[in-house]
Order: C-alpha cells, then structure tokens, then sequence
C-alpha cells in the first residue's frame, strides 16, 4: 500500500504525520495555504470551501466544493484538491498571478471587503462554474408567478451554490454581481480540461498514527467484515456530522472507516416498483441524477443545508445519525420508503416507519450499514416539503413535514406524513392521516385534520422556536398544502 | 468651500475602484493575524480555561494536573501577572478573575506546544466554585434594580407642558435583542519578544493603541516596550474596538514568561461565549402628539444591557440618548438612560454604538401609534421631521445642520421606488391574496459623525517619500474590510498630485502613529484622512518650492498633477520621480508626520448637553416585503436606498458599506436571535446560540431581491476631508425600513388600521404571532387619549 497522500493545487503531497482526525483545512494552513480559513468549524461559514475532483454526473469528473474543516484529509488520500491560492495562475516570477475568472469577477465587482470569507466564496462559485450543465442548460425559472427569478443568473449559475457561504460585510450584492456574470470556462482551462478526464479512484488506506487510525475498503464485504472486527469503529461517508462533532465537542475516536466510495452503496437504479438510491451517494448526485424523477425530494433538497453540505452528506448519513431534526425522514417516511441494511451475514430491509426506536437510535445493529434506500413506485402525486426554519438557505428546521397524498375525485384516498423536530425521533402523524383518508379534501376535512395534526408529537421549546410555534405550524403547513393546491386548481 | 473639503484637478478621489487588497483577497494571499503562525517558528498555542457556570466565586484554582498533559508549557494565572491585572480601562474587567461573572468566563489560560494539547491541559485545570446567584436577563436585572456607571439624563423643553399639549398620548414598552458580531475572522493575536524585552504583537484590533495602552499595564512596562501591529482584521464591526486588548495581553504575557512566541484563536464557540455584543435594550416610554400627529413631548427610560463589566456602555448609551430623536424634531423631551448589570458577557461596540437602539426606540413609538392616530406611517414620520430654517436643536442642545437632506433623500427615495405606483399594486395584490400580504415602508436615518467623547476626535499619520519618488504612508487607523486604507491611499494621491500606483500603505502599528483612536465611529476616514492629508500637504509645500526653483516659477504657481509638476501658463514640466530626487539632493525632507482634529466640538458629559458631531449623515430607504401568512416567513422583495456620504472618496466602496450595513442590520432585527438559557438548570447562564447552526446571520436568502443603492448627489460636507461623509455605521439604520414593512405587512392580515407590536428580533415566529395578533384585532379604536393609553399599555405587556 502507496503512503497515504494528497494532491494539491497540482502538487502530490504526504499525509502524514498528520493525526488521522485532522482536518483538511488544519492540513492546508499547516503547509501554509492560509487562504482556506476557518469561520465556524461546523461546515455552516464556507471560508474553508476547497474544491475536490470528484466522479461526475455529465462529464467523466466533477470540480465539487466541499467545506475543508469538515473532512479529515485521510479522507482524500489519492484525490486532488484545488484551493483559491491553486485557482489563480502563477506567471513569471515577479510577476503577478493571473486571477480565474471568478477570481477576476468577485475582485472587479466589490465582491470582497475584508476578504475573509472570500477565498470560500470562490471556490464555492468556481464549482459551480465549472458544472458542466450550467451553461448548456439554464435553470428554469424557480418563481413563475412574478416571472422573475432570482436565484439564477443568465450564465445559468444557480445562487444556491452559494448557499453555504457566509458572507458579513457585502450583504451579498456584488458578490451575486460577479456569480452572475462569468462566462463559459475557456477550453485550455486546465481544469475544464481535467473534467474530461477520469476521476481520481479511490484508493485503499489505512492510515494509522499515535493507536488511531483512518481506514477505507475496496469492497462492501471488507468492509463489513472490519466493521464485525472492530464494533466500535465510527462508520463516516461526507463527515458533515462527525466533523462537527471532531470540531466542536473535541471527539476524538480510535478507528473512522470511510464508506463513501464503495462502489456498492453508490448505485440508483429505478425498477418497475421501487427505486434504489445508494445510500452513499451524495444528495448533489441524487439530486442531479432524479432530476426531478421524485418531485417530493426535488423539492426537499434545495432546504437541506447547503450545496456545500449536500455534496458530501449523504442519505444514509442522514439516517444513519439518527437525528430528529435531519430534513430527509419526514419525506422519506412520506414516500413509505425502507432501508436495505447490510452486514456481514447479509442483508434485511426495513421500513423507515420502524426504522428509529428512540432518540438517534435506531434498529440498525452494530457492524451493520445502511445500503441503500428504496423508495416504492408508484409515487403519490400530491406531495409537499414544508420546512420551517429562521433562515431560507442553510438552516436546521425547528420542524419539518413531508407529505404525500393520493387525492382522487376529489376525495383522498391515501396519506402519508412525515414529522421531523417534535418526537425524540421523526415520527409518522398517524391520526391525521387517518382523519383525511377517505374524506373529501375540502377545507373542512383539512381544518379538522389540521387541529389534529397540531397534537402530533410533543415539540419542544428550545432557541429555534417555542412549542407552540411548532405546534403550530404542523397545523398551518396542511392548511398550506391544501389552499396550495386549490389556488393551483382555480388558476 | 473649505480648505479641507476643496479637491484638485484631476482627484485620484472620487474614483471607483474596488478594495486595494481585492486581489490577495479573492486569491487567499492576503495575511490575517492567525495566518502568521505557519510563519513563526517554536510557537506556543494559548487556551482558554473557561468555567460553565453564570456567577461564583473561585475557591480553588489547580493547575498541575494540566502540567501533566504532554505538550503543555505553563498554565496563566492571576499570580502571573507583574502589572495591573485588568483588561479594561475602568478597571472592572480582571484579566484573571477571582469571581466568574458570567457563563464562559476565563479564569486562566493555558499554553500548549500543540493546540490539541493546550486543549487537553484546559480540560485538566481543576476549578472549584461558590456558585452565586445571577442575573441572566435584563428584565431580572432591571427587577432587582442591577445597575452600573453612569446614569445620563437628556432634558430639553418642558416636558410636562408639551404632553399638556398633546391631543393624543401613548405609553408603552417596548424590549429589544443585541446582536453577535460575527466577524469572520474570530479573535486573534500573536505575541513575541525581542532581544530586549520588548514586546511586538500582532493582533486582530480595531484599536492597536489600546491594546498596548492595556498590555504594558498588564505586563508593567511602559508603552515604548510594547508594539501593537494589526495587518487587517476579517471584520470588526466594533467588536475588536476594547475586547481585543485582554486576549492579547494573555499573548503578550505568555510570550514575556516563556520568551516564546504565543499565539491564540478563539474558536467560534469561545469567541461567542467570550466576547461581547451588541447591548440589548429596555425602553419604557410616553409621547404626546397634537392633533396633526406632531409629536409635542417625549419622555422615555433606555436601560441597556452592559453585561457583566462597563467596558464601552456608557458611551454606547449616550449615543443611543443622543439618537433617540433620529430625523424628528421633538420640542420637549426627558430621557433617561441606565445600564444594566447581568451576569453575561461585557457588551460592547457593535456598529452604531447605541445609535441603532436609541433610533429603534423612535420608529417602534411611531410604528405603533401611527395606525392609532389615523395617519399612514409614512405620512407620520414624513410629518415630523426637522425643518430647515426653524432653528431647531436636538434634545441635547445641538443644532441641527443641512436638516433638508432629511426630505431630499426621502422624496428621492419616493422617486426612484415608484413608491406611489407600488403601493397601490401593494394594495391590489393584498386584496387578491388572503394568505400572502406584501407591504412597504420607508424610514430615513440621521446619525452623528464624531466620538461623543472630545478627545478621541484625533488622527495621526506619517508619510514617507523614497528617493525613487514612492511614496509610503502610515496612518492610525485599521483596515476591517471597510475600505479605509483605499480612500487613504487616495486621499494622497490627490493631495500629493500623484497617480495612486506610486502610494503604498505600510500595515497599522503603533510605533508609527502613537496615541491613536480606535477604528470607530464611522470616522477613521474623517480623522487619518485629515492628518494623511495634512502630512502630504507638508511635503507638497516642500516639494514646490524646489519644483519652483527648476521651473522659474513662483512656488505658488506650481502645481502637481498626475505626477508632473507645472507651472501655470507654462508649458516646462517636471515629473515627480525627477522632482523627489532634486529635493532629495538639495536636502529637503522627504517625510512628515501629519496630524487632524477636528473643530468645533464640545460635549458636556454631566449636563449631557453640548455639539458633540461635527455634521451629521443622512439617508432613507424603502422596503417591500411579503409575507406568508401560514407561517410568518418572509422575503425582502425590494429595497431602495437614497444615502449621504458627502462627495464620496470612492463610490464602490462606499455602496458596499451601504449595502453591507444594510444587509447587517436587516439581521438584527429580523434573523439574529441571541438566546441564553435563564432557567435555573444546571446550565443557566449558558449562552445557547453559540454557533454558526444556531446563530444565523443573513445569507444570500435574505439579501434584498432587488437591490438599488443611490448616493446622494452634489453633497459636499465642507467639515470632512474632500467633501466626503462618514459611511461605516449610519446605513445600518437604513434597516428599520425592514421592520417596518414586516410590521405593516402584518397589520395588513387584520382589519384596516390595526396597531402591531412586533417583537425584535422579528422571527418568522415573531411574524407570525403578530399576524395572529392583527387576525384576532377587532376594528381599531378611534384614536383619543384615554383609548390610546389603554391600548398602548395593553400593547405593552405582550
């Protein structure tokens, strides 16, 4: 096995001897590449977005931003990085670099003042300048009522790639300015000409310094069988949470194994009956490979964290934590879907709903993974996300609820509800689906189911919202849904 | 025109240009305090050890087990210091506190060779604690009566008379949230020790005078040992105006004991439990109206959150008294102002430094009554505003001046909006959508530029020409982000006559330019911009003299442009470089130190009478929200902005402390929720929005959709350097615009001209319970005196 290492800007780089939770980040300002900066250390700022070669979706390889203080650079041994330092070209010596693109945009448009947050900024917007569809293919409008649409530049650069950085002094202006005004990379760009390429592989490692170690497998099977090993292993696909909790509440753990390349939880497939999403893959491959195939998670993805999060996080992660608050139960619960769990005697299937058994507890045994997630065909053709939360982009919700209807003739037939953030776990709202099934879907069948719906569970009071609050939106976002599709009929 | 405000030919002011460190900015390469580290050898990480609890007296303090840890170096306690163990100016602030005053309060520090182990040595310091009864909340403060400093009473007309005037008074209360910096950049410093002794530190200030004022205090050395160097700061916003000092004197201490460099950052959960904030206001108060809506007397209590030590709220709380009349001419007013004691973290500057709160307090009293009184809050505010050639003062006694930039930029703000057009399409569009209301409204602002504080209305500079004609200046004010070293450098450029690409700037240190202010204020371009101005206007003089000689001309008729010098009506020219290397042989000197303060200010603190701003900034924006009704959330639809800055000294940066200071008070009272656990658990005191997760501060959702920002044109102030006004705080203001057109947008949910109490920050949540408040509204009350004291005070207990 080749010593771990990185390559960055270009240049291959040793891991060691860095601890095996260090991060990217802390790695990068180590040797001196002070532009990543650290804001927050929970992946909620951006200042540490670097860019990471990564398996494309319409081109051989993908330019991803993901935010450096969240993934441990063990976690990339064999891959390739890009920093805002490595955008810029250097020329002569004594001479100044020539600026990328973006670099030239967000320099010319005011879209720094005290640059902290900057280097972030482009790394973040030079992903999504190199996103091959961008161009090509502009995004539709996303507010058709009014006809205008703000969060999409005529170059097709979607604002949403910018959702996981903070900016505090410009109020984001100019820095929409520059986003909105690159062009097409040129075709010597040497690193539009890298996407034509294959991806960096992922490479075995098992990266061992002072009894802890980082270690990823080829295969599924291995995997497992090291997970039957050594049961107290912390299984880590993005790191969006595990990172946070390295950073934050200082964990420090003997043995991370990295599931995120196994070929086997990376696969979609849509049969017949069901469709399998592997539970590894990122929700910005998700999100690009459905385009729009299941509206209900069309609609969820664009509320969940951000495009920096959602290219390292994971539906398996996301379940695999346990979390109350994850975005991806309450639609999920609503889409009736089931979780393919895998160890090393095999594998079993597991219907979400009886999926959590208590607060970030769950069915799943130790030395098991979740594989993939199925989702049943057909789908239920009214279908709503309503996230409730302070902030639009990138926020926790204080709840959540997904739902999915079968109205016919007027009449529902079927429903299904998801509740996140009022139960120790995400919880089905089984007495609200039980007074709409069946009834008219009339104002007075939705206000009654309404009142019941705002029982649900037992929300809390906490520095995101009080009980009530919650309470109550439960209540309100089905009184929302339902003036939402009649409006939708009567225009 | 002024001397000071009058530009040449061909100013390299005035030009649009973006920030002079954009390219190390966009490209990673410029440096920031804590980048230094990777370039400094055998350096020590300082650690904090913080104690959990809100308020208790130390009984045991042991620090050996931390020695235990691998990598740990010494640990920092009071006995460490040789000099005053204090980290403020009042000496209220102990650097190493035998009392924990509030949750998180550092009580020793520890260095490490590593980070990790300066961490697991913090952990292993063994603190023992009297746990004491605290005061989390301000309201618990105000109960028990919790005060501290300076208890400042404005009294101007007779307030009595002018409520017996009044056809309509309105009593109410009305309690507001500060705000958490959020700089980017947390706190930082990197201390090291010469060959001497002396100590250089580099730190992430807005105020390197002070900081090495309190480090030599601490270390007890005077200040001629001890150099304070600030590169550039990843934001301020006021919040490294004092609390950077402590920190750094840990640094500096540290480095002095171990004769290592130390350095230390503050992780984000340390530097928002550590630091101060914003201060969080109560106000209780009673205006009289006469029958036009004219306000007749004003009489009102602001009571601000100090925290735990006085640090700056007593000049915080004198700009908010100084500001609580904002754009309005108030005949009778008595306002009295007290500064709370809370077992919290010490608040502190935070862009506008009380203004924000005093001016809150005005446009909450005309947002609630104006619905009361009959009157469109437009029309309202519209109606009280100072007039021109009224001889009208402000309740401190100052006159006001240029007050009919007041109407200027609120007609063009009316203007450029199409407000009336869009009002009625408001009203169209609400009648048509029973769950989606949108409303609009425009606030104006009027902020004073100068310190309250006479002395600190000072700047220094010192500015070097080589003899290859480069020229380098030195001033005493920081770079946060705000663009202050650009205008500077083309501040000399212009006065120099020279292109900007011969001026370099040399990063802020005290061993240039001593006795220097803080950053603040607004002011940094007023007052280093004067003594930049004032230092090339030296070497000009000099430098044409000699030009005089080459040319045969008069000195007087020399002029320098764009680098070559001429004399009038004739076509001989000298070009700078060779002009600098003349003088240089002629032994003229080619370095001065320049010096600004700026004239015409007194300010009576006990009296709390006086001039105390040199002129005063103006501007007004229009905001349209939407609003949805199921849930209270909420978007900025449109904004429209007709702001002051004088004649700009360089516009891009200028609408981008516009829009930036918008954007930024939009947070504070819309988004940016503070939140400390006041129960009496175990973690009571504990500040629970500690993070980036939990506190959000806008990001591109919250931006305005459409955004159009204008400057105010042919503006001039003759007081400022080239004609140019302060820009860095007074459009945060700008924001009130915002909540008032969530609170209108609410109202417009119930029946027509239902009064709305809005909480601050206003929340989705908060929306949508005012929402509710408007549905559950019955048809207003006509407005008289009794019913509107009634309902007020109903308003009031909410």
């Amino acid at each position: 096995m080749v010593a771990p290492r990185i390559t960055i800007n270009g240049e291959e780089t040793p891991i060691s001897p860095a601890a095996p939770q260090t991060t990217v980040l802390d790695f990068l300002r180590e040797r001196g590449l002070t532009g990543t900066k650290e804001g927050c250390a929970e992946g909620e700022c951006g200042a540490c977005s670097v860019l990471v070669a990564r398996p494309g979706v319409n081109k051989p390889t993908d330019w991803v931003a993901v935010n450096a203080c969240l993934v441990p650079v063990a976690a990339l041994d064999g891959q390739e990085v890009i920093t805002s330092e490595g955008l810029a070209t250097v020329g002569e010596a004594g001479t100044a670099p020539t600026l990328h693109p973006v670099q030239e945009e967000m320099a010319v448009r005011g879209g720094s003042q005290c640059g902290y947050c900057t280097p972030g900024f482009v790394c973040s917007m030079a992903a999504e300048y190199y996103r091959p569809d961008r161009c090509a293919h502009p995004e539709p409008e996303s507010d058709p009522a009014d006809g205008t649409d703000h969060e999409h530049g005529p170059n097709g650069f979607d604002l949403h790639a910018l959702s996981g950085n903070l900016c505090r002094c410009t109020g984001y202006r100019p820095i929409r300015d520059a986003a909105f005004a690159v062009g097409e990379p040129a075709d010597e760009d040497p690193l539009a000409q890298r996407r034509e390429q294959a991806p960096p592989a992922p490479v075995a490692t098992e990266y061992v310094q002072d009894d802890s170690a980082f270690v990823r497998k080829n295969t599924l099977a291995e995997t497992l069988r090291l997970l039957r090993e050594r049961p107290d292993a912390v299984v880590v696909a993005g790191s969006t949470d595990y990172g946070v909790e390295v950073n934050i509440r200082s964990r420090r753990e003997d043995c991370v194994v990295a599931i995120d390349r196994l070929p086997e939880l990376r696969e979609l497939r849509v049969e017949s009956d069901h469709i399998e999403i592997g539970a590894a893959l990122t929700l910005t491959e998700i999100e690009r490979r459905l385009d729009g195939e299941v509206p209900l998670l069309a609609e969820l993805f664009p509320q969940f964290a951000s495009r920096l999060i959602r290219n390292g996080a994971t539906l398996g992660g996301n379940l695999g934590t346990g979390s109350p608050i994850g975005d991806s139960p309450p639609v999920l619960l609503a889409l009736e879907a089931s979780l393919v769990l895998a160890d090393a005697d095999g594998e079993r299937v597991v219907p979400l709903a009886e999926y959590f058994t208590g607060y970030r507890q769950s069915v799943r045994r130790p030395g098991e993974l979740i594989r993939a997630v199925r989702i049943p065909l057909p789908l239920s053709p009214v279908t709503a996300f309503h996230k409730i939360a302070k902030r639009r982009f990138d926020d926790i919700s204080s709840v959540a609820v997904g739902f999915a209807l079968d109205i016919e003739d007027g009449v529902v037939r079927k429903a299904r509800i998801g509740l996140g953030g009022v139960a120790a776990t995400p919880i089905r709202a089984l007495a609200t689906e039980a007074a709409l099934e069946g009834k008219p879907w009339s104002a007075e069948t939705v206000e009654a189911a309404a009142r019941l719906l705002r029982g649900e569970g037992t929300p809390m009071d906490d520095h995101r919202a009080s009980s009530l609050y919650r309470s109550a939106m439960l209540g309100q976002s089905l009184l929302k849904l339902h003036a939402q599709t009649t409006e939708a009929v009567s225009s | 025109m002024s001397h000071l405000s009058e530009r040449p030919e061909k100013p390299v002011v005035g030009v649009s240009m973006p920030h002079e460190s954009a390219f190390q900015h966009v490209t990673g390469t410029a440096l920031y305090t804590d980048d230094l580290v990777q370039r400094t050898k055998d350096v020590l990480h300082a650690y904090p050890v913080q104690v959990m609890k809100a308020h208790g007296r130390i009984t045991a303090l042991r620090t050996k087990p931390a020695l235990a840890v691998p990598g740990v170096v010494r640990v920092l306690t009071g006995a460490d210091v040789p000099g005053v163990n204090d980290a403020g100016m009042k000496h209220d602030e102990p650097l190493f506190p035998d009392e924990v005053m509030f949750h998180g309060h550092a009580v020793a520090w520890v260095l490490g060779e590593t980070l990790e182990a300066a961490r697991l040595g913090a952990a292993a310091v063994e603190v023992e604690l009297e746990e004491l009864p605290s005061l989390v909340s301000l309201r618990d403060a105000i109960e028990a009566g919790s005060y501290h400093g300076a208890q400042p009473l404005m009294v101007h007309g007779d307030v009595d008379a002018g409520f017996a005037d009044s056809a309509h008074v309105f009593t109410g209360e009305f309690q507001f949230a500060g705000q958490e910096h959020f700089y980017l950049e947390t706190h930082a410093a990197l201390a090291q020790v010469d060959e001497n002794g002396q100590v250089f530190i580099q730190s992430s200030t807005q105020h390197p005078s002070e900081t090495q004022e309190i480090v030599s205090h601490v270390l007890g050395v005077p200040a001629h040992e001890v150099t304070v160097q600030c590169l550039r700061m990843g934001g301020g916003f006021g919040g490294k105006e004092m609390q950077p000092h402590g920190f750094a004197a840990v640094a500096a201490l540290g480095a002095k004991l171990t004769g290592r460099p130390v350095r230390f950052r503050l992780n984000r959960t340390q530097d928002m439990t550590m630091s101060g904030k914003r201060h969080g206001f109560h106000a209780k108060w009673k205006i009289g109206f006469d029958a036009e809506g004219r306000i007749q007397a004003l009489d009102a209590t602001l009571v601000a959150d100090g925290g735990w030590s006085l640090d700056l709220s007593e000049p915080v709380l004198a700009r908010a008294l100084c500001h609580i009349d904002n754009t309005y001419w108030i005949p009778n007013a008595r306002v009295a102002g007290r500064i709370a004691k809370t077992n919290t973290v010490s608040n502190t500057a935070f862009r506008g430094f009380g203004g924000p709160q005093g001016m809150l307090v005005i446009e909450d009293i005309l947002g609630r009554c104006a619905p009361q009184l009959g009157l469109d809050p437009m029309d309202l505010r519209e109606r009280n505003f100072y007039q021109p050639g009224q001889g009208q003062t402000t309740p401190y006694g100052q006159p006001v001046t240029q007050p009919e930039r007041i109407s200027t930029v609120w007609q063009q703000v009316l203007e450029n909006g199409g407000i009336a057009d869009r009002k009625r399409e408001i009203a169209a569009f609400n009648a048509a959508h029973p769950n989606t209301k949108r409303a609009l409204a425009i606030t104006g602002i009027k902020f004073g530029i100068s310190f309250n504080l006479t002395a600190f209305n000072q700047g220094g500079a010192l500015v070097l020409i080589y003899k290859d004609g480069s020229v380098l200046i030195n001033h005493g004010g920081t770079e946060m982000g705000q663009g202050l070293h650009t205008k500077m450098m083309q501040v000399a450029a212009t006065t120099l006559g020279i292109p900007l690409h011969k001026v370099r700037l040399a990063p802020t240190r005290t061993d240039k330019v001593p006795n220097t202010s803080a950053t603040a204020a607004s002011s940094g371009a007023d007052l280093n911009g004067g003594a930049i101005k004032n230092a090339c206007e030296q070497l000009r003089e000099r430098l044409l003299q000699v030009a005089a000689t080459q040319l045969g001309a008069n000195g007087s008729d020399v002029r320098i442009v764009e680098g070559v010098a001429r004399a009038l009506g004739s076509d001989k020219e000298l070009a700078w470089d060779d002009l600098v290397r003349t003088a240089y042989f002629q032994r003229v000197q080619l370095s001065a130190s320049g010096f600004y303060r700026t004239e015409g200010l007194h300010w009576d603190a006990k009296s709390f009478r006086g001039s105390p701003f040199k002129y005063f900034a103006y501007g007004a924006a229009a905001t349209e929200v939407e609003v949805d009704g199921f849930t209270g959330a909420y978007r900025i639809r449109r904004v429209d902005i007709v702001h002051d800055v004088g004649e700009s000294l360089s516009p891009m940066i200028d609408i981008g402390q516009v829009e930036g200071g918008f954007v930024q008070g939009a947070g504070w009272l819309t988004l940016e929720d503070l939140r400390w656990d006041t129960s009496d658990g175990p973690n009571r005191g504990r500040f629970l929005t500690q993070a980036a997760s939990t506190y959000k501060l806008p990001s591109f959702s919250e931006m305005p959709e459409e955004f159009n920002v204008t400057l105010l044109e042919n503006a001039t102030e003759e007081g400022a350097v080239y004609g140019s006004k302060a820009v860095g705080e007074p459009p945060l203001m700008l924001a009130f615009s915002v909540r008032e057109a969530l609170r209108q947008a609410a109202a417009a949910f119930g029946p027509s001209g239902v009064s709305v109490d809005l909480a601050s920050p206003a929340t989705p949540e908060a929306v949508f319970w005012a929402v509710q408040e408007a549905r559950a509204a019955d048809a207003p009350k006509t407005a008289d005196v009794h019913d509107g004291k009634v309902h007020a005070e109903a308003l009031s207990g909410a």
